[in-house]
C-alpha cells in the first residue's frame, strides 16, 4: 500500500503543471475560445513532443506504457488550465478501444500514428434516445459484399471535427439478421454520406452530432473479430470518467485558489471578505470537497483494471461524488465572486462551465449513483 | 502507487484475523453490536483491552519502550480494520489513546511508572475533565480552579460531557491555577483519583436514552502537586497536544463501513420489507458507501505520507469533520430504513441484558438510539464549526 507519487510521476506532475503555467494562460484560452477548430495545432504538436500522446500506449506501438495514474496526473494539469486539446477522444477513449479491440495490423496502422500526433480519433456512441445507457444502440451495421453500411444519428461526439477517424458502434446485422452485438466501426473523417456538424462545447472544445446515411465501409473497418464489443466500451468509457475525474479535480482547485484569492482581497463593511466566518467556512466546505474529489479520481484510477463490477463501481462512485462536488464547488467559487462571478470578463465562468459539462458528460451524479447501486451493494476496498 | 497490501502486511492482516477470532467471543460481539453508544462498558471493553495487552497490542500509537508493538502505520490502519471488520468492543480512549500519549509526551518518570502499565492492562478507567457548563467550544475560558496549598491543589469547579465518569476511577482534567493576560495561559494539566473525597457524579442521559456522560462537581478537592503532568500553567499545550490525537486517531472509514453494512442488510431484509427496493434508499446507500470510499482514499493518503515521514498537517480537522458527518448520515438512513419499527422505545438498558422480549427484532434496537445520540458526534471533541475553523486557518491561511 503506497500512494505517494514516484520520482517519474512527480516528474511528470511538474512538467504539466509548468507547461500549462507557461503555455496556457488566459489569452490563450480567449483564442482557443473563438476558434473554429477549438484546440491548437502547435500545442498538440508539443504534446507529442512532450510524450504525452504516448502515455497510454503500449511500448510495442512506440508508447510509454503508463498507466491510469500517469493519466490523471496530466489531466489535473489539463483542468487547471482549461486544455481543450482532444486528449480525451483521441489517446483516453480512442487509443484505448483500438487497443483493447483492434487486430494487431488494427493497432499497428493507428497507434504510432496516435503517440507520434499525426492521428486524431474520436468515439461516436451517444444517441439521443439512449440517454446515458451505454447498452442502447440503434445505429445499425449491415453487413455486405463489400464490407459494411452505417446508418444511424450520434450525438455530442467529443472532438469529432478534428478527429482524422472516427470510431462509430452499430448493431451489427450479419446474413442472418440482428446478431445482438455491437461493433465499433472506424469511419474516415472524408467518407461519403458521413455528415459531421461541429458546435462550441459548453466549457471549451467542440463536439459534434454526425448522421451516417448508409456509409459504405470495407471489410477491415470493423475493430476485432466482431465480437460484443459493449464490456470494452464500458471499460473505456470507465477510464474516461477517471481521467475527467481527475481534469475536474484541477479545475475545482484553481477555482478555490483563485476565490481564496479573492476573499482575501475584496473589502466589503471596510474588512476583507474572508474575516467573515459564514465566507471562511464556505471556504473550508470547498477545500473538503476538493480534497474529497481527489481522493476519488485517485480511487477510479487505481481501480481501472480491477475486476469489471469493482471497476465500474469506483468509476460510477468517483463520477458521481466528483460530480456533486464540483457543482458545489463551482456555484459556491461564483457566489462568492458575487456580480464579477457571473460575468465573462472573469474566468471563473468559463471553469464553472467545464465543470458543469463534467458533471453531464457520461451520465450525472443521480445516474452514477443508480448504476453504482445497481452493481451491487458492499465493495470491501483495500 | 499501489492499493493493495504487500505479503508482509497481508501475513500480518492473517495474524489479526486468526487472534481476533480466537478471542473475540460471541458474547462481546453481541454486546458491541447493541450497544448504541459511543464506548462498551467496561465490563466489556476493559475485557477486550485485557485481551489486547496480553498479545501486546494493547497500545498501538505508543513507542516500544513504554509497550508499544512498534508497528508501520500500514500495519496500524490493517489491526483498526479488521477490529471494525469482526466487530470488537469500542475501548474507552481517554486511556490509551488520550491520557497515555501525553503522559508519554509530558509527564515525569515517576507518573510513566505509574500510569502506563495501569492503562496498558486496564487496571485504570479513566475520564475526560475537559468541557465546563460554560467553556465549550470556548474552552480555555475554563473556570473549574485549583489553588495551590502546601503539596496539595485544591479544586473546585464542576467539568461537564465527562464521558463514562461513572465508572472511572482516575479522570485527566484541565484546571486553572493562576489568571495569566491570555486565557490560554495560567490553565494546568491535572491527574485526578476519582475517589478523591468531595468529587461527586451526576449522570446526563441523552436523548437516545443513555447514560453515557456526566457532570463532576469538585468541592474542595485536595488533589498533589505531584499529580500535574508537565509545567503548571502549560496546560493547554498539553490538552491541544490531546485534543489533535483525538481527531488524528481516526482510522474510521472501516468502522463506518461495517455500520452502513448492517443498515444495508437490514435494508435488504423482509424485516423491513425489502427497504432496497426503493430506488430512493438504494441510491442513499450508494451515496454514504462512496463517502466512506472517500474518506478511507483520504486515510490511506495520509497513511501513505506517514509512512515516508511526512507531516499530513489540517487533514486530521477534515478526517473528524467527514467521520462525524458520515457517521450521521449512516444513522439517519438507518431511521429510515427500519420504517415503522422508528417508533418502538426501549428504555431498558444495556440492550444485551433485556429481561423481556422487545418490541421490534434486535437487529433493529440500536438504529433510532444511534441516530439520537450520533446527533453528538459533530459537537464532541471540536464542533464541525470549529473544525472548519481549523481548515481555514492552518489550510487556507484565513
Amino acid at each position: 500500500m503506497d500512494l505517494n507519487l514516484s520520482d517519474e510521476q512527480r516528474l511528470l506532475r511538474e512538467s504539466a503543471e509548468r507547461f500549462v503555467a507557461e503555455s496556457y494562460d488566459a489569452d490563450h484560452r480567449r483564442k482557443m475560445a473563438n476558434d473554429p477548430l477549438g484546440y491548437s495545432r502547435a500545442v498538440w504538436k508539443q504534446f507529442a513532443e512532450l510524450g504525452w500522446l504516448a502515455l497510454p500506449i503500449p511500448e510495442e506501438f512506440d508508447g510509454l506504457g503508463g498507466g491510469a495514474v500517469e493519466i490523471g496526473i496530466l489531466m489535473e494539469a489539463f483542468g487547471r488550465g482549461l486544455v481543450s486539446e482532444p486528449y480525451i477522444a483521441t489517446v483516453v477513449l480512442g487509443a484505448a478501444l483500438i487497443d483493447r479491440c483492434g487486430t494487431t495490423e488494427q493497432k499497428q496502422a493507428r497507434l504510432p500514428k496516435v503517440a507520434d500526433g499525426s492521428l486524431k480519433l474520436a468515439f461516436a456512441h451517444s444517441e439521443r434516445a439512449a440517454r446515458f445507457d451505454l447498452a442502447k444502440v440503434a445505429t445499425i451495421a449491415h453487413k455486405t459484399a463489400q464490407g459494411w453500411r452505417l446508418s444511424g444519428s450520434k450525438i455530442v461526439v467529443l472532438d469529432g471535427h478534428a478527429a482524422d477517424e472516427i470510431i462509430v458502434s452499430a448493431h451489427i446485422h450479419d446474413h442472418q439478421g440482428a446478431s445482438g452485438r455491437i461493433g465499433l466501426f472506424t469511419v474516415a473523417a472524408k467518407t461519403p454520406s458521413l455528415a459531421v456538424s461541429d458546435y462550441e462545447r459548453l466549457g471549451g472544445g467542440r463536439a459534434c452530432n454526425i448522421e451516417l446515411s448508409g456509409v459504405e465501409l470495407s471489410e477491415g473497418a470493423l475493430l476485432g473479430d466482431g465480437s460484443d464489443a459493449l464490456p470494452a466500451i464500458e471499460w473505456a468509457v470507465d477510464r474516461a470518467m477517471a481521467a475527467l475525474g481527475a481534469e475536474a479535480v484541477g479545475i475545482m482547485q484553481t477555482l478555490l485558489d483563485t476565490t481564496l484569492e479573492y476573499t482575501k482581497i475584496r473589502k466589503q463593511f471596510g474588512r476583507p471578505l474572508s474575516a467573515n466566518q459564514v465566507i471562511r467556512h464556505r471556504l473550508a466546505d470547498m477545500a473538503m470537497q476538493v480534497d474529497e474529489a481527489r481522493s476519488m479520481a485517485l480511487r477510479a484510477a487505481l481501480k481501472v483494471d480491477a475486476v469489471p463490477v469493482e471497476r465500474a463501481r469506483a468509476a460510477s462512485g468517483a463520477k458521481a461524488k466528483i460530480g456533486k462536488c464540483a457543482r458545489f464547488v463551482g456555484e459556491q467559487s461564483i457566489q462568492l465572486h458575487g456580480g464579477m462571478g457571473v460575468t465573462e470578463e472573469l474566468e471563473v465562468g468559463a471553469y464553472f462551465k467545464r465543470l458543469v459539462a463534467f458533471d453531464t458528460l457520461f451520465g450525472g451524479s443521480a445516474h452514477h449513483y443508480g448504476r453504482h447501486a445497481r452493481l451491487g451493494r458492499t465493495t470491501v476496498s483495500a | 502507487m499501489d492499493l493493495s497490501f504487500n505479503a508482509e502486511e497481508r501475513a500480518f492482516q492473517d495474524e489479526v484475523r486468526g487472534f481476533i477470532a480466537k478471542n473475540l467471543t460471541d458474547e462481546m460481539k453481541r454486546a458491541t453490536a447493541l450497544t448504541p453508544s459511543v464506548f462498551s462498558d467496561p465490563d466489556i471493553g476493559m475485557a477486550w483491552q485485557r485481551v489486547l495487552h496480553r498479545q501486546g497490542w494493547g497500545a498501538p500509537g505508543w513507542p516500544v519502550e513504554h509497550g508499544g508493538p512498534d508497528w508501520t502505520p500500514a500495519q496500524r490502519w490493517i489491526f483498526e480494520t479488521e477490529s471494525a471488520r469482526a466487530g470488537v468492543p469500542n475501548v474507552n480512549v481517554m486511556g490509551v489513546k488520550m491520557v497515555g500519549p501525553v503522559i508519554i509526551g509530558f509527564g515525569s518518570p515517576e507518573q510513566k511508572n505509574f500510569y502506563l502499565p495501569r492503562i496498558l492492562s486496564g487496571e485504570d478507567y479513566w475520564c475526560q475533565g475537559y468541557s465546563e457548563p460554560g467553556s465549550g467550544s470556548d474552552l480555555s475560558s475554563l473556570k473549574t480552579r485549583a489553588v495551590r496549598d502546601g503539596d496539595d491543589y485544591i479544586i473546585n469547579g464542576t467539568k461537564i460531557w465527562t464521558t463514562h465518569a461513572h465508572h472511572a476511577n482516575r479522570m485527566f482534567a484541565l484546571v486553572r491555577t493562576s489568571d495569566g493576560p491570555r486565557q490560554q495561559d495560567g490553565i494546568s494539566f491535572i491527574l485526578i483519583d476519582m475517589t478523591t473525597p468531595g468529587i461527586t457524579t451526576r449522570p446526563i442521559l441523552t436523548i437516545g436514552g443513555d447514560h453515557e456522560v456526566n457532570q463532576v462537581f469538585f468541592d474542595d478537592v485536595r488533589v498533589p502537586v505531584a499529580n500535574r503532568v508537565g509545567e503548571e500553567g502549560k496546560g493547554w499545550t498539553y490538552g491541544k497536544y490531546l485534543l489533535e490525537f483525538e481527531r488524528g486517531s481516526g482510522i474510521a472509514s472501516a468502522k463506518l463501513r461495517e455500520g452502513l453494512k448492517a443498515i444495508a442488510e437490514l435494508a435488504e431484509s423482509d424485516l423491513t420489507g425489502r427497504a432496497i427496493d426503493s430506488p430512493d434508499i438504494a441510491t442513499r446507500i450508494s451515496e454514504v458507501e462512496v463517502d466512506i470510499d472517500a474518506l478511507e482514499m483520504t486515510e490511506l493518503r495520509v497513511l501513505s505520507a506517514l509512512q515516508t515521514g511526512q507531516n499530513p498537517g489540517a487533514v486530521s480537522s477534515i478526517l473528524k469533520l467527514r467521520n462525524s458527518e458520515i457517521r450521521q448520515a449512516v444513522t439517519r438512513l438507518g431511521v429510515d430504513v427500519i420504517g415503522h419499527d422508528a417508533l418502538a422505545v426501549e428504555p431498558m438498558r444495556p440492550l444485551y441484558k433485556l429481561n423481556h422480549a422487545p418490541a421490534t427484532p434486535e437487529e433493529m434496537l440500536t438504529v433510532v438510539p444511534e441516530y439520537l445520540n450520533g446527533r453528538a458526534y459533530t459537537i464532541f471533541g471540536g464542533t464541525s464549526e470549529i473544525q472548519r475553523d481549523i481548515i481555514a486557518k492552518m489550510m487556507l491561511g484565513i
